[in-house]
């Protein structure tokens, strides 16, 4: 049981780009404008034009429906959007459409692993709203002669999920996050690589203090951070008989620090009021048809791995953690021994692919069959195939030219059997020590017999050999 | 005046070109203030390439004038707004593509209350509009350009917008007919928002034939306003001379106390004249009445002052010297807004903001409910109704500009129409003072066929809309 002894409770305000739409949210601009120069995906809609009027994207309210229904939400009866009214250059109505009373979805709940094992995070609402344009400053943003404004993204398709404060520390934020964009990425409805795909705001309190809202955080690893430096900072307050108040901070990335920005006296009214332009919608038929369609999510395809494929549940989950290494296993498990592709594609490839800072997409399943192959017939080592992999993502090539340039080819069991019989004759101790029980010396004659063959032995063969000849 | 199927025949007989001319030349020498822009040159080049090429549109060469809130791709379109100045849109609106595909010529942008913002055309930033009757009157508004060019002879056509009588005010104040449809008929697709769930293009002409011609044209379903309905209608059939059998409902509250005592006579007698003619009529009760004029206020300030946000002077319109942008955003407003305009988004944002939302935005919400229902069950019982559309004659420039209130209370017996968005058509129906009065006819949801042959049958046997000013 986690005791949680400062009384941590974090709740996240996650912002996902439906950046996999074909439109925009309210109008028929492209959302395909990462490459593209600011302002060229834009309309009398998006730019906010006078006269000018949304009309809802359906496929946009698919996508939010499939979200609510793979957080275990609550599809509503009816949605409505609302406007929410704020002065921002990067506003270009004067007020954002977004959800208020009726949202799409509301609450579900996601499994993520806590301090002290499954640990389950509520989700008080998943609802749709629109992206702002994107302000680019000269230089800093307080240094700034002036700002330029970029509408691309202005109108993409927002789904905000806010979560209960159930989040009891920085790491469980982070696993939450972690888990929310495997989830999303199952969906198929948003690419989370692409530049301003997920945003979040952090919502924290310990024991003794109010909450504190921190914005502008904008990788799971900020948040950890600006959580982390957050508690720091709200103790520090605490302990020297400070009021923890009621406000809006800011996340300095550069610095890792969060700075106030607002007091809950100087929040903002937004007076909302519902959207006149955007009829209420009747999405209560929508439900069961996007239900059906829902693909299988992170969870249950772990306890399908684990059934399928006989493999062990930390695989399975290390698999289907993300769902391109889950489509990359099932390809390769197709041919290839499944447990045996899971021991590669989990403990090795996904270590070397982490150090290298490298997505699966770095690797092809051919070659992945390749070294499994050649493992699998004995033609090379362990040491060897760690070594192609290396290789293939270092310098490229194939696993079959790898192997005949670096001479990985396993070497016959009687060149092992001379190297084996040489190092007992140039170890004397080591074969004393032996005898006299000391298993562990075993391990320095093996090493020898590895040197002579520059490492081209299987390593348990050669044990094997070297007991047969002390036995 | 010429009507479209005179026009139609000169443009025949002779040319598109010439019939515009005229009009621009009219339009030249008029004192009346009715356009903030005439579009000369694109007006001539497009009557000109009809005469040429020819165009089988109902419309074809026939020019029409334009409120300045509805958006013309290529013509300054200003809500007679000062912040709006230089602000050219890049696309057409919804219904100013339907009148280029009918071969209607736009000459020019019609004059108005600052973003539709009063009853008499006097907030312009470009100035009053005058009454073609008499030019020391106002011509009601907000659509007075739209309504004084046709009343006055320079234009045969034109459209103006109606978020709570302002398109059937002018129309009364000038003796023209003007129409306001069921929310939801003609797209808003382009239409420069005031109060968005109250508001509606509308046509003006001097004849009820004219008017349904306009509206056959411009109305429709628009797949870019999600509150455009889709229904097939073909209004010019309605206009059929014949009453028999017609209930018409006569709501007593909109006779009340203050409604001028010529404009109650001329009421009263169009019913009369069209018992005459076959129809019955009955007393309807509809007691929420009292109530309209607050809601509507609160309503359309609440949406404006949203609406309106948008004037930033980033993109478009005024921009004065540039500072950090809280102040460039507080003084292009404060510089580009005039006074009407600021007390609406002012007493607006009031109405929505924490503390006094539920007493205002939503209690008005409330009585729009009421209403509605109050139509509801008046047309249980009548299948138009029939009241004063203003309860006075067209008031002097100056009376009320600087009284607010009493500016507002002009409203009183045109404001509950758009609440519960319901059609009204006005047209002249008698004279006091040498000054036209105005009534409307009002209809159920999507019975516009009702009120235009209702108002066709009294057109047919009166003569009150052949009168004109003089020098029209």
């Amino acid at each position: 049981m986690y005791e949680n002894p400062d009384g941590v409770m974090i709740g996240l305000e996650v912002h996902v780009q439906l950046n996999k739409l074909k439109t925009k949210v309210f109008c028929g601009c492209s959302t395909d404008y990462h490459n593209d120069p600011p302002n060229s995906h834009v309309c009398p809609v998006c730019l906010g034009l006078p006269g000018s009027l949304p009309v809802i994207n359906r496929k946009a309210v698919e996508a939010a429906i499939k979200i609510g229904l793979a957080l275990n939400c609550k599809v509503e009866e009816h949605t409505q959007f609302y406007r929410k009214n704020y002065y921002y250059p990067d506003l270009p109505k004067g007020f954002q459409i977004t959800q208020y009373d009726f949202p799409i979805s509301s609450g579900g709940y996601i499994m993520i692993e806590g301090e002290d094992g499954e640990h389950r995070v509520g989700i008080t609402r998943a609802h749709m709203e629109e992206d702002p344009g994107r302000l680019v400053h000269e230089g800093t943003i307080d240094k700034s002669k002036y700002t330029l404004i970029d509408y691309n993204r202005s109108g993409m398709a927002l789904i905000e999920i806010v979560s209960d404060p159930d989040m009891r520390s920085p790491k469980e934020a982070r696993r939450y996050l972690d888990k929310l964009r495997n989830i999303l990425e199952y969906l198929d409805i948003f690419d989370g690589d692409l530049e301003g795909a997920l945003r979040v705001d952090a919502n924290i309190s310990i024991m003794g203090g109010q909450r504190a809202e921190i914005k502008n955080i904008s990788s799971h690893k900020g948040a950890e951070r600006a959580l982390l430096f957050e508690i720091v900072r709200q103790k520090n307050v605490l302990r020297r008989g400070g009021v923890v108040v009621q406000e809006t901070r800011h996340f300095d990335e550069a610095r890792e620090i969060t700075l106030s920005m607002r007091s809950k006296e100087e929040a903002h009214d937004y007076r909302y009021f519902p959207e006149p332009d955007l009829v209420p919608l009747k999405i209560s038929g929508w439900a069961p048809a996007i239900k059906e369609m829902l693909p299988e999510l992170p969870d249950a395809r772990r306890m399908r791995f684990v059934e399928q494929y006989g493999i062990m549940d930390d695989h399975a989950k290390a698999l289907t953690s993300e769902r391109k290494v889950a489509i990359f296993y099932e390809e390769v498990a197709k041919i290839a021994d499944p447990k045996i592709s899971a021991v590669w594609i989990c403990d090795v490839l996904k270590g070397e692919l982490n150090y290298r800072d490298l997505t699966i997409e770095a690797f092809r399943k051919e070659d992945m069959l390749s070294v499994i192959e050649l493992l699998m017939s004995k033609k090379i080592t362990e040491d060897g195939a760690v070594d192609i992999i290396r290789t293939l993502l270092d310098k490229g090539g194939s696993p079959e030219e790898i192997v005949k340039e670096k001479g990985l080819l396993k070497v016959e069991g009687d060149i092992v059997s001379t190297a084996a019989e040489e190092a007992i004759k140039e170890n004397p101790v080591a074969v004393s020590d032996f005898k006299a029980g000391k298993e562990k010396a075993l391990n320095s004659l093996v090493g020898s017999v590895m040197k002579k063959t520059k490492g081209r032995a299987d390593a348990r063969a050669a044990r094997e050999i070297l007991l047969g000849k002390l036995g | 005046m010429a009507s479209i199927n005179e026009l139609i025949e000169r443009i025949h007989a002779d040319s598109s070109e010439e019939i515009v001319t005229e009009y621009l030349e009219k339009i030249e020498k008029s004192k009346l203030n009715a356009f903030i822009t005439v579009a000369k040159e694109s007006a001539l080049l497009r009557a000109k390439e009809i005469d040429s090429q020819g165009h089988d549109g109902p419309l074809a060469g026939i020019p029409i004038a334009i409120k300045d809130n509805i958006s013309t791709k290529g013509i300054a379109t200003t809500c007679a707004s000062k912040i709006l100045t230089g602000y050219i849109p890049p696309y057409d609106a919804h219904v100013i593509e339907k009148l280029k595909e009918a071969g209607a010529i736009i000459i020019g942008k019609a004059n108005m209350d600052e973003f539709a913002m009063g009853s008499s055309t006097e907030t312009s930033f470009y100035g009053p509009t005058l009454n073609p009757w008499d030019t020391t009157r106002v011509p009601g508004g907000s659509s007075g350009g739209s309504a004084a060019a046709v009343a006055g002879g320079e234009a045969p056509l034109s459209l103006g917008s109606d978020t709570g009588g302002s398109v059937r005010c002018p129309a009364s104040f000038c003796g023209v007919v003007g129409l306001k449809p069921t929310y939801g008929v003609i797209s808003r697709y382009g239409l420069i928002s005031y109060a968005n769930s109250l508001e509606q293009i509308g046509p003006f002409a001097t004849s009820v034939r004219d008017v349904a011609t306009l509206f056959d044209v411009i109305s429709g379903h628009d797949p870019r306003d999600s509150t455009s309905v889709d229904r097939e209608t073909n209004y010019s059939s309605a206009l059929i001379n014949d009453v028999k059998g017609l209930k018409i409902g006569v709501p007593e509250e909109y006779f009340a106390e203050g409604t001028d005592k010529n404009v109650e006579k001329s009421v009263r007698d169009a019913i009369n004249t069209l018992e005459e003619l076959g129809a019955t009529s009955v007393e309807v009760k509809m007691p929420h009445t009292k109530y309209a004029l607050s809601a509507y206020y609160v309503i359309a300030m609440s949406e404006a002052s949203s609406n309106l946000a948008r004037f930033d002077g980033m993109r478009y319109g005024l921009r004065t010297e540039d500072s950090d942008w809280h102040t460039t955003f507080s003084q292009v407003r404060a510089a580009g807004f005039g006074d009407e305009v600021k007390r609406r988004i002012l007493l607006g944002t009031y109405a929505l903001s924490a503390g006094y939302h539920d007493k205002y935005y939503l209690k008005a919400l409330k009585i729009r409910t009421l209403i509605k229902q109050d139509f509801e069950r008046a047309f249980r019982d009548a299948d138009v109704l029939i009241a004063p559309t203003m309860p006075y004659p067209a008031f002097k420039l100056g009376e009320k500009i600087d009284d607010p209130i009493s500016l507002y209370l002009a409203d009183v017996d045109t404001v509950p129409i758009n609440l519960a968005g319901v059609p009204s058509i006005s047209l002249p129906c008698g004279f006091s003072g040498g000054l036209p009065i105005g009534m409307q006819v009002i209809g159920k949801h999507f019975d516009e066929a009702a009120i235009l042959r209702t108002a066709f049958a009294f057109e047919e046997n009166t003569d009150f809309h052949t009168r004109q000013p003089e020098g029209s």
